[in-house]
This record gives C-alpha cells, sequence and structure tokens, in this order.
C-alpha cells in the first residue's frame, strides 16, 4: 500500500484540470468559428484574426498596453532588483520593508485602483498613460521581486567572496559575477511583472482617460455590449500571449540551479 | 561608492518602498479621509465639506421623505452576500483543491513540476478573458444551457447571471491559490508518519485524519485567506457572470465611481471592504498563534 | 631558514576574533600569533569548529579582526579589502563561477590584474597545464567532476601568482583515493610554484604527510607549531598528543626528587619542573616488552591484532586501564593472549603533557 496514493485524488485532480483548462480551450475553439453568430459552428476560419488586426481601436489599444506593461515592468524590476539586493542580509526592520514590498500582493486591487484615482484627481494629475504606468509600476514591484529575491537566496555569498579574492572590487564583482548570476532572476522577475501590467483590467479601467484605453478595458467594454467572434479572437491571443511569457519565466527561474 | 552598508542599504530600498508608499499608502489615507466627506456636485468630492460619518450612516439608514431615519437593507444584503460567496467559493476550492495538492505531492519529480506549471498558468492569464470564457459556455444559446434546458424537470433554467454562477467563475479564477499552499505544506511532508501510523494499525481514514489533516492546517488557512480576500473584492467575476443582480461589494464600489458618482461614498465602501479584510486576517493570525502557542 | 633581513610570507601577531554582540558574543580566535616563511607548506590542523576557516578568512580578508595585525610579506594587510591583498582561496565548496567557462574561470583574476590579452591567454593555458586540464577549457563547471574542479579552482587560484594561497580542507569533498591522488598533486604543485602554502584540514594524517610545517589548534587557540616529526613524537599537550596518531596516555605523579611513579613500584626516570600529578604520553611503537618483572610495568595481554609488518598488543595495566603497544616483527616471538608480561618505557620516548 503506497501511503502517497489516496483513492480518487486522481479522478478529482484530473476533473479540476478539466475544469480549469476546458473553458479556455472552448475560447480559442470559438475563435476560429466562421459563423457569425458565435454559437453555430460552421467551419474553421481565421478570418476574426484578420478582422481584429484591421481594427484601429483594438490596434490602439494594443500598442498602449504594450507601452504601459513594457515602462511599468522595467521600472518595477530595476525598483524591485535594488530592494532585493538591499534586503538579501539581515537587519533591523528587514521584516517592515519586505511588509510594504509585498503590500500590493495583498489589498483588494479595486480598493488601490479607486484610492489611487482619489489621490491622482487630488492632486490634478492628468488621467490617461503617464497615471497608469506609475499606478502599474507600484503593484508590479513584488511580481518582479519574489523571484529575484528566490534566485539572490539560492545563490551562496562565496561566488562574491571569491570574485573578491580574484581581485575584483565590489563594483567589478556586482558585474562579472552578481548580475551575470542574478540575470535569469532579472528576467522572470521581469517577465512576471510585464504578464501582470498586460493582464491588468481594474486599475486600467479607472485611470484611463480618453484614447488610452488599453486591451482588457476594451475587451470588457466589448463584452459589456455582447459576445463576438472579434472578442473571442482577441481574447484567445491574451491568453496565448500570457501563457507563453509565463512558460518562459518559469524555465528562466529554474535556469542554471 | 557608498561604503556605509547601512547607508548604502538605505538608498538600495528606498525608491521601491517609496513608490509603494506614495502611491497605495498615501491614496488609501487620503480615501479615509475622503469617505467623511461630502459628495461634490462638479468633481466627485466636495472638499470644503466638514468631515462626518454620513457615509457610514447611510450603509444601513436611510433618510426618509419626512426625516426620520429608516433602515436600508440593500447594502446590507450587497455585503452579506458577497462574504457568503467569499465564504462558499473557499469551501469549493478546499473541496477541489485538497485532493488536488495530494496527488500532486505523490507524483514524481517531473509529474510535479509540470503539474505546477499548469496550476499557475491561469493565475497569470487574464482574468478577464478567463471570465469571459464562463459567458460562452453557460449563456442562453450555448449548447451546455441547451443539453441542461432538455432534460430539466423544472422547465427551462437559467445558468447565467446568478449567485451560482458567480460562485463558479469565483472558484474557476481563485482555485490555483488554495491548491498551491497545501501542495507546498504536502510537498515537505515525510510520508514516512502514514507509513507508520498505517503500521500502528490506523485504517486510511483515521491516519488522514489524525496525521494528515493536522499538518495540512497551516496550509488550508493560508490557502483559505489566499481565496477569501480576493473573492471579497472581486469585480470582475459579479460584473460578468452576475450581469448586474447579483451584485458584490466590488461592483457597488465601482457604482460610485462611475455612474453614481458618489466618491466619498464609494470611499466609505471601500474603507468597509478594507476593514472587513482585516479583520479576517487578524482572526486567521490570532487562530494561528493559538494553535502554535 | 629563517632569515631576519626577509620578512615571512605571513605574519600573524596576536590576532582575536569573535562573533556577535553584547551577550551573544562569541570568541572564535583568541591571540593567535604566527609566522608563515617563504615558500612554506603550513597546515592549520584542529578539530571542527576551532576556528580555522575564520584565521583563513581573516588572512585573505573576508572578515577583520577585533584586535591584532596581519601582515603578508612585510607589507601590513589588516585593514585591507580582499581584492588588494596578494592571497588567493581555494574555498572547500570550489566556488567556481557557474556562468563562466573553465578557461573564463581562470582568467578572471587575471582581466582584474589588466593583462593583455595574449598574455592572459598564454597565462590560462600553463595553469591549465600545470593541473592538467587543458582539454576541459571550454566546459562550464557543472560539466565537470568533483576532482576536475578542485583542479580548476586550483589553477583559477595560481594562475594570478599570488604571495600566499589559501587552502580551505579543499580535498575533503573528494574520495579517498582521489584525495590521496590529489595530496600527492598538490605537494608537487607547490614546489613548482613555489608558492607559499596555508592549508587546513582536520586530517591528521594529510597534515603530517603534506606539510613543512603544521599548527594544531584548539578553541581558538595555537596549542603547539612545529614539523610533523616534531609534533608527533614530541607533543607538548594532551591535546595534541591526543589528537594525532595512536598514543598511550597515563597519569602519574612527579616526584619531588625527580622521576614519575605511575603505580606502586612503577617508576620512569623523568624529571619535572614542578611536583604533582602529571600526564605522560608514550607512542604504541615506541613501548618494548620485556620479561614480567623486569619491565618498568607489569600488564596481561587482551588481545592482539596482526597488522602486516607488526603486531599491535592490548595490554591491561594495574589500575585497570589499557596500554597499546606496537610489536615490530623482528623483535621476537609474539606473547600469547592472556598471557602476563614486562612493559618497557623507555625515559627518552616518553613525553610530559601540559593539559
Ligand atoms: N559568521 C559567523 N557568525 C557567528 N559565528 C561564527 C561565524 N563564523 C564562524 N562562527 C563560529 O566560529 C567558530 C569557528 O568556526 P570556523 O568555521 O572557523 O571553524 P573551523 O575550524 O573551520 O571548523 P570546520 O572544521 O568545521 O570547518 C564556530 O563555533 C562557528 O560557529
Ligand atoms: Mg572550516
Amino acid at each position: 500500500m503506497n501511503p502517497r496514493r489516496f483513492p480518487f485524488t486522481r479522478e478529482i485532480s484530473l476533473a479540476v484540470m478539466a475544469y480549469l483548462y476546458v473553458p479556455v480551450v472552448v475560447l480559442i475553439a470559438y475563435s476560429f468559428n466562421a459563423n457569425r453568430t458565435a454559437t453555430i459552428w460552421t467551419h474553421a476560419s481565421v478570418s476574426w484574426y484578420g478582422r481584429i488586426l484591421e481594427n484601429p481601436s483594438i490596434q490602439a489599444a494594443a500598442w498602449n498596453s504594450l507601452v504601459l506593461a513594457v515602462c511599468a515592468a522595467t521600472a518595477a524590476t530595476l525598483l524591485a532588483l535594488l530592494a532585493a539586493l538591499s534586503t538579501r542580509r539581515d537587519f533591523l526592520g528587514r521584516g517592515a520593508a519586505e511588509t510594504v514590498l509585498n503590500m500590493p500582493l495583498i489589498l483588494p486591487e479595486i480598493v488601490v485602483a479607486v484610492a489611487t484615482l482619489l489621490l491622482f484627481v487630488a492632486l490634478g494629475v492628468h488621467l490617461g498613460l503617464t497615471a497608469m504606468m506609475a499606478a502599474h509600476t507600484a503593484f508590479c514591484i513584488p511580481f518582479a521581486y519574489l523571484p529575484i529575491r528566490a534566485r539572490l537566496d539560492g545563490m551562496s555569498g562565496t561566488y562574491e567572496e571569491a570574485a573578491q579574492d580574484l581581485y575584483a572590487s565590489r563594483f567589478r564583482t556586482f558585474r562579472r559575477v552578481t548580475m551575470p548570476m542574478l540575470w535569469p532572476g532579472v528576467m522572470a522577475g521581469f517577465t512576471l511583472a510585464f504578464v501582470t501590467s498586460l493582464d491588468d483590467f481594474l486599475t486600467s479601467f479607472f485611470l484611463s482617460g480618453p484614447g488610452t484605453t488599453t486591451l482588457p478595458v476594451y475587451i470588457f467594454s466589448a463584452i459589456r455590449s455582447g459576445i463576438s467572434p472579434e472578442i473571442n479572437a482577441i481574447s484567445a491571443v491574451m491568453l496565448v500571449v500570457s501563457v507563453l511569457l509565463v512558460a518562459l519565466s518559469f524555465f528562466l527561474g529554474r535556469l542554471r540551479r | 561608492m557608498m561604503h556605509n552598508p547601512t547607508l548604502r542599504r538605505a538608498s538600495l530600498l528606498t525608491p521601491a518602498i517609496a513608490v509603494i508608499l506614495l502611491l497605495i499608502g498615501v491614496p488609501l489615507c487620503l480615501m479615509g479621509w475622503i469617505s467623511l466627506l461630502g459628495k461634490g456636485t462638479s468633481s466627485g468630492v466636495d472638499w470644503a465639506s466638514l468631515p462626518s460619518v454620513a457615509n457610514y450612516v447611510r450603509l444601513v439608514w436611510e433618510e426618509d421623505f419626512d426625516g426620520t431615519m429608516i433602515l436600508n437593507s440593500s447594502y446590507l444584503v450587497i455585503f452579506l452576500r458577497s462574504v457568503v460567496l467569499a465564504a462558499v467559493t473557499t469551501i469549493f476550492s478546499l473541496l477541489l483543491g485538497l485532493p488536488v495538492a495530494l496527488w500532486m505531492a505523490g507524483l514524481s519529480r517531473t509529474g510535479r513540476d509540470a503539474m505546477l506549471l499548469l496550476i499557475t498558468i491561469p493565475f497569470w492569464t487574464n482574468l478577464l478573458v478567463r471570465n469571459y470564457a464562463w459567458l460562452i459556455i453557460l449563456r442562453e444559446d450555448g449548447w451546455v444551457a441547451k443539453s441542461v434546458n432538455a432534460i430539466s424537470p423544472f422547465g427551462p433554467v437559467q445558468l447565467l447571471y446568478n449567485d451560482t454562477a458567480v460562485a463558479i467563475g469565483l472558484t474557476y479564477s481563485f482555485l490555483p491559490f488554495m491548491i498551491l499552499p497545501l501542495y507546498t505544506v504536502f510537498e515537505k511532508f515525510d510520508w514516512r508518519l502514514l507509513e507508520a501510523a498505517y503500521d500502528l494499525g490506523a485504517t486510511r481514514k483515521r491516519a488522514l485524519r489524525r496525521v494528515l489533516l493536522p499538518i495540512a492546517t497551516p496550509g488550508i488557512m493560508a490557502g483559505s485567506l489566499l481565496v477569501f480576500i480576493p473573492c471579497l473584492g472581486a469585480f470582475v467575476t459579479p460584473a460578468l457572470l452576475g450581469g448586474g443582480k447579483t451584485l458584490m461589494l466590488g461592483n457597488i464600489i465601482q457604482m460610485q465611481f462611475g455612474a453614481s458618482r458618489n466618491w466619498p461614498f464609494g470611499a466609505s465602501l471601500s474603507v468597509i471592504l478594507l476593514a472587513a479584510m482585516l479583520i479576517v486576517m487578524t482572526a486567521m493570525a490570532l487562530l494561528r498563534n493559538r494553535r502554535t502557542a | 631558514m629563517t632569515d631576519a633581513s626577509v620578512p615571512p610570507a605571513v605574519s600573524i601577531r596576536n590576532v582575536s576574533k569573535s562573533f556577535g554582540k553584547g551577550i551573544y558574543t562569541v570568541p572564535v580566535l583568541d591571540d593567535v600569533s604566527l609566522n608563515i616563511d617563504r615558500r612554506e607548506f603550513f597546515t592549520l590542523l584542529g578539530p571542527s569548529g576551532c576556528g580555522k576557516t575564520t584565521l583563513l578568512r581573516l588572512i585573505a580578508g573576508f572578515e577583520t579582526a577585533n584586535a591584532g595585525t596581519i601582515a603578508i610579506e612585510g607589507q601590513d594587510v589588516t585593514a585591507a579589502p580582499p581584492f588588494h591583498r596578494p592571497v588567493n582561496t581555494v574555498f572547500q565548496s570550489y566556488a567556481l563561477f557557474p556562468h563562466l567557462t573553465v578557461e573564463q574561470n581562470v582568467a578572471f583574476a587575471l582581466v582584474e590584474q589588466g593583462l593583455a590579452r595574449e598574455a592572459i591567454r598564454t597565462r590560462v593555458g600553463e595553469a591549465l597545464e600545470m593541473v592538467r586540464m587543458g582539454a576541459f577549457a571550454r566546459r562550464r563547471p557543472a560539466e565537470l567532476s568533483g576532482g576536475q574542479q578542485q583542479r580548476v579552482a586550483l589553477a583559477r587560484a595560481l594562475a594570478p601568482r599570488p604571495r600566499v594561497l589559501l587552502l580551505d580542507e579543499p580535498l575533503s569533498a573528494l574520495d579517498l583515493k582521489l584525495r590521496k591522488e590529489m595530496q600527492l598533486e598538490l605537494k608537487q604543485l607547490q614546489a613548482e610554484a613555489g608558492i607559499t602554502f596555508l592549508f587546513v584540514t582536520h586530517d591528521q594524517e594529510e597534515a603530517l604527510t603534506l606539510s613543512d610545517r603544521v599548527a594544531v589548534m584548539q578553541a581558538g587557540k595555537i596549542l603547539q607549531m612545529g614539523p610533523p616529526r616534531e609534533i608527533y613524537e614530541r607533543p607538548t599537550h594532551r591535546f595534541v598528543a591526543d589528537f594525532i596518531g595512536d598514543i598511550n596516555l597515563l597519569e602519574g605523579e612527579a616526584l619531588p626528587g625527580g622521576g614519575v611513579r605511575l603505580g606502586p613500584g612503577a617508576v620512569v626516570p623523568l624529571t619535572c619542573a614542578t611536583p604533582g600529578k602529571v600526564t605522560i604520553a608514550i607512542r604504541p611503537e615506541r613501548a618494548r616488552l620485556a620479561t614480567v618483572g623486569e619491565g618498568t610495568l607489569d600488564a596481561t595481554v587482551i588481545h592482539s591484532a596482526y597488522l602486516g609488518t607488526a603486531m599491535l598488543h592490548k595490554l591491561g595495566l594495574p589500575d585497570g586501564s589499557t596500554f597499546l603497544l606496537r610489536q615490530s616483527e623482528s623483535s621476537g616471538p609474539p606473547p600469547e593472549t592472556g598471557s602476563r608480561v614486562g612493559l618497557t618505557l623507555p625515559g627518552e620516548a616518553i613525553r610530559v603533557l601540559l593539559q
């Protein structure tokens, strides 16, 4: 009797995996349905993908999302990298610092989003891409921080000592040893921050101004006005992009461990 | 270069902390203040109004046309619905997540890694899109609804835009948050303990209850917190699958910043949501401390 | 050997080190002083936790001493950072950079020293040839066996031609056979490169076979320092005697008129500074068998083992303790188990120990 095997766990697990993935598969399948009334399956076609490529508002929204995600993820990764380097050793107040850094993970996003909206309006900040970039940077920090921290924790300080022993100054040690060894963690952190920003709906929903809609905000308002094959197609694209990026970050995280 | 380690550390740490405090900490404080102010005419807030708790009173009491205060249960109902839906989702997630985590922990190294990736992927994909997928599956003219209606003895059933649809969507959205902490516990679990329990004559059921459950408890608590908290503040799922009928806290907060344009009232609703979340987290922490003490 | 005009390779003066603050202070090194001569193979030997690694880290510059000075070839480096000290370390875990190839690892310090590309290439080639790893230049550390990583770590530390090479238990991760091989190679390398080696181990056999001089440490102090033969044959402390090789320790009483009494009627002719209780030590191979009543003591043979070229006898003494005696084959027939024998303890083979 293997103590690790429990009756029905396998069957339930497979059912749960189906629960998690069947909707995704259905969505992607429907995006290839040629029929306009998305209910009836006629034959496979990629025409809806062609349609979204031609739609100028989708193009604009996609571009906004991309610019936003690149900027926010870059800034968040940079800030997270510095923070991770400084919290490597224990010090008084390290716990408090980590709590603040992880704060965006625990707080309900809708509350943070409306609070930020209130702040920006109170300060007279113009809503739009810049406002979204600032807000996205803040909540992306923990997503970048955690993989970098994990990488650092798994990295023994001996390598840096070895570099200094071999005549590398502190800065040169950072450049030639710390950074290259940390790089997969930094890339994993960047990817996760990028995906988080790219997928974000709520914050952008409250902070986007006229003409600065992001893709998720566009999808939301489109869904509000009814199911359509275009939404299926653009949703499928978003899903696939996220999955690819996360898989990438997963493999980066385990690189040369 | 700075050679004073404290100074160097502070200068590295400050930017990230400052960004989070300025863009999340300060707004939350400001929101607390605004929740005490009155509704503005042109903008959302009347900055000149005197601070009062009127917005919080409004949650429960309503001024009648002749000036007497009468009970207004509509917000209470929504609040309760949010709590109940969050609780139900947590229980569903636990019932589904526990067997999955157990099964995963018994797999080979590659199997576990693959499952881990499969469980994490939904977490990183767009919540909106994933809930939209359920909209497609459950909608009235979809084949699921049609087949259910064909065999339903109660006449046509509405699958969408009700509490059940929201619960399905919420469980679907947050299930990975339950599986991951449970799996972490089981992965570290020393399975020889269970073997020992069997050797001592425990039946499978008893072994599960006496050995495995106590060990799983920290994972269950962590997972429950991770599911309950975001459920309480959910917006996308009830907005899509609740269809304006099954409202949750997140939806009425959004309304105050949209159509109703009563920002101070929206702020007070947000404060309530935060407070509820803090109460649950504190209760959990106390429970955990009592267990370890 | 020591020339007063040439400063020693390493000179440590009254160095103390403790970790922690306030009531959590843990003293690790207590007033350590030592000189290591140029081209010497010097070994720090001691049990786990006695402070060997800490002393090495102080010399390399990874830790700062609470008190005392450290000089390398006459130059005070007490306050210098690791990258300004002309010493290199072979780490116990090797610490080869996983993101660099073998070649790049060995070139690491040479790049920092600002050597020209051509010079770096030749130096890397030489260093890898020296450890016979030339064929592996393009590999990454993860693709090497433990012994090969060990050699690369050596080459990397030797390539910049340090004044002193610090080796912290470099062989402890290797299996016994490879370890013996590497011991020989290390010794050869040191002779070829003409570099001072400061070697750390807790393996006494390794220390004795490799070193020119050995320092035995215990609890942050150096108890005895000297060539292996001296440490082995003339231990000054009970701890040193016990730590290195097999030895018999006997309790006795130093008599005011000279001589040490080991039991009723058993007096060995030794002179001690102060009368009173003493511990004496004698190696198993230095004691001799005699006929009953004619030795220093009488004993019973409890057990004998054949060792190839010698016999090892376990003897029971009158006070109930046991005594090991190694009898070479040439010194007559072995006694039977259970028989009574005499035991001669030659005065020149006995050491009187400090506690
Ligand atoms: N960074 C540190 N902080 C606190 N205590 C330390 C630190 N480094 C070493 N010690 C303590 O100092 C003592 C000596 O450690 P050291 O590593 O020098 O021993 P060692 O002789 O090299 O032992 P081993 O043979 O096990 O390597 C140990 O008791 C250890 O716990
Ligand atoms: Mg050590």
